[in-house]
């Protein structure tokens, strides 16, 4: 009967509520995570309407955007900081909502906490107030960001209302080479595809490339689909995911284990499965990647220049990135290096990370190096391998967890005019402060230019 | 919210691709927990030359000239004209808030980003997809022009300038019933209420590890 369907079709239609005539789904929502941000309106929003949650059991919260990453004994500076995680705080207790507080040590940016607790699980439909929701589609869920107002929706209505996207297969075949990691397939995927060419599909993930991946990879895959345009990313159900999910505090024991299991193995494309699109890399092809401009399309390799083009948008770029055309990549200094995000900041990301540091040390032009750990766990597992000492023995900061510089809504900031290797997401004006100029690349990349204070290609250390 | 008929106005042309929802309203402004007052800040980091908070003036930080939000010509216009991919990046509804805070009732660009025009539905606030060839003609008009006015009809899914130029735009069915009349969507699925209940019911049974 549905031997052509894809991932994607099966998780919509296995939480399809009710089809209106028009076009629209009623889609239920499985787990909703919720951060300090985008959650404050729609929280005001049901009190004002009289409403409570329809689930607070299928609710995770946790402040991440705000927080401080050095000492937080004290508390949050900022007033008004402060405030938007104390109301967090507040509408989780009056709505009963189960949080990981800030000194809680399950804490940690949305998107490294729900699948590490293994509140985010296969098939699931998964959605967060926050665009890199799409993080969650590693693990065979059909997981993507929403605004508040849909935010207040979910938790008036357990559900929302939404026309079903195209399909879109990458595939991405071969194997990757030494120093090229998931980070620089994804880059080179939005390259290829530009910031708007997924928009309107949910993207799926395949080919022998990305099986290869650790869940830690894959999910670094996921959270930037939304970088091509597509709300959602997802990567088929294999023995990768299931060694993943399996004895995390929120997934299923026992029989209830056994019986998800039997669900979740039939969640992958159908061999006569229909795409809309389909887009194909050999990963054996592919080298380390760097953003040169203010969009996450513009993008190429270590050993490529900073290319010429007369268009408006890439004259702004250059401009606000202070570069020339025919720059050599490896020729661009960096003031400061950020290692963390939830794309990067996963155990995974900080062992290949300090495995190339071999007792070298950050390079004097480099006036800041930080390491943040995507979550608590992450922190304390770093610590207990050792990664900790050999950070800071190199001369980089060792952090609380958090959202951090990946977009500065805490103290981690760029200054105007200030360059930085950040192994985040977005590359926008502003992103990491005013004026501050950001090169978007992988762990290993990151660390490599954090010692040599310029781009280097990593692959002359990891062949 | 407030429903979406018609409309006469003026247009502001901001000749940009790509416009990410960092630009249309700054990270700093994200720790408001309100749905109010974010006009002042919409496209801050172009529209003033020093930096802002939600704690400083805007009325005492300087402005940039030379950028076209603060170009008198524009001033009152109800309608922003970009080009395409507008809204990419973050799902910040404050992005929307911001347009509609500062004045905006729409915006016309050849292609938007998802979250972005889904937000906009919620809010009452326009999104109109035109080809890339009809904005290049409405930024020629505009540019000649700051005075060139367009009346935004949309139960006829039109838009027609004063020489009855007329450009034509899809809406999902559901939408257009949404905005036209102002509808709250939270209400419209709770008159399915049984249906999930039921569906709920049934996953008990066939997914119980989803409810523990």
């Amino acid at each position: 009967m549905m031997q052509n369907d894809t991932l994607y079709d099966k998780v919509w239609r296995s939480h399809s509520v009710h089809e209106r005539d028009d076009g629209m789904t009623l889609l239920y929502i499985d787990r909703h995570l919720v951060h300090e941000v985008t959650s404050p309106q729609a929280f005001e929003g049901l009190r004002i309407a009289g409403r409570a949650p329809w689930r607070t059991d299928s609710i995770l919260a946790t402040a991440d955007h705000n927080v401080p990453t050095t000492d937080r004994s004290q508390g949050i500076e900022d007033p008004i900081s402060r405030r938007q995680v104390d109301t967090l705080d507040d509408n989780c207790r009056h709505f009963s909502i189960t949080q990981f507080p800030m000194l809680d040590v399950r804490q940690g940016i949305v998107h490294v906490i729900g699948p590490e607790q293994g509140a985010s699980l296969p098939g699931m439909t998964i959605v967060c107030g926050d665009s890199h929701t799409s993080t969650h589609g590693a693990l065979g869920a059909l997981a993507f960001g929403i605004g508040t107002s849909e935010v207040e929706h979910v938790l008036a209505t357990q559900c929302l209302l939404l026309k079903k996207s195209k399909n879109m297969q990458i595939r991405v075949e071969g194997s990757l080479p030494p120093g090229v990691t998931s980070k620089d397939i994804i880059l080179a995927v939005i390259g290829q595809l530009g910031t708007a060419g997924a928009t309107g599909y949910t993207a799926e993930y395949s080919g022998a490339a990305i099986r290869a991946l650790s869940v830690e990879g894959r999910m670094t895959m996921c959270n930037m689909s939304i970088e091509a345009g597509a709300r959602a990313g997802m990567i088929a159900v294999d023995d990768t995911t299931l060694e993943y999910v399996a004895g995390r505090p929120f997934a299923p024991r026992g029989a209830l284990w056994d019986q998800a299991l039997a669900y979740w193995r039939t969640l992958h494309s159908d061999a006569g499965a229909q795409f809309d699109a389909v887009v194909q890399l050999d990963a054996g092809e592919l080298k380390p990647q760097v953003t040169w401009g203010t969009s996450p399309e513009m993008v190429t390799d270590i050993d490529g220049v900073v290319p010429q083009d007369d268009s408006l948008d890439h004259r702004n770029a250059l401009h606000y990135m202070g570069l020339q055309p025919g720059t050599p990549i490896e020729a661009i200094e960096v003031d400061k290096v950020f290692i963390g995000s939830c794309t990067n900041s996963r155990i995974e990301d900080l062992r290949e990370a300090a495995g190339l540091i071999r007792d070298r040390s950050v390079a004097a032009n480099v006036k800041l190096a930080m390491v943040v750990p995507g979550s608590g766990l992450v922190k304390r597992q770093a610590e207990e391998e050792g990664l900790d000492r050999i950070f800071k023995s190199a001369g980089f900061e060792w952090r609380e967890p958090g959202c951090s510089m990946c977009l500065g809504m805490n103290a981690d900031q760029l200054g105007p005019g200030e360059r930085c290797a950040s192994t985040s997401n977005r590359n926008f004006e502003g992103r990491q402060g005013k004026g501050g100029r950001t090169h978007l690349v992988s762990p290993v990349m990151a660390v490599g230019a954090a010692l040599h204070g310029h781009f280097v290609d990593v692959r002359k250390w990891m062949s | 919210m407030k429903p979406f008929t018609r409309l006469k106005t003026t247009l502001l042309p901001l000749d940009r691709s790509h416009v990410d929802t960092d630009a249309i309203i700054p990270q700093q402004y994200l720790k408001s927990v309100k749905r109010t007052g974010f006009g002042k800040y919409l496209f801050d980091n172009w529209r003033y030359l020093d930096p802002g908070t939600l704690d400083t003036d805007p009325g005492q930080r300087r402005t940039d000239p030379d950028f076209v939000l603060n170009h008198e010509a524009y001033a009152g216009a109800e309608v922003l004209l970009v080009r395409e991919n507008f809204g990419c990046g973050s799902s910040r509804e404050h992005a929307v808030w911001s347009l509609l805070d500062y004045g905006f009732r729409a915006v016309i660009a050849s292609s938007f980003a998802d979250i972005f025009c889904s937000n906009s539905y919620k809010n009452g606030l326009l999104p109109i997809t035109l080809q890339a060839g009809e904005v290049d003609e409405l930024f020629d008009q505009v540019a000649k022009d700051p005075a060139y006015a367009c009346t935004l009809d949309l139960e006829e899914q039109v838009v027609r300038d004063g020489n009855d130029r007329i450009f034509s735009f899809e809406i999902s069915a559901f939408h257009k019933h949404c905005l036209l009349n102002g509808y709250d969507e939270i209400d419209i699925t709770l008159q399915h209420e049984d249906k999930i209940r039921a569906y709920e019911d049934r996953m008990k049974q066939t997914r119980p590890w989803l409810f523990p």
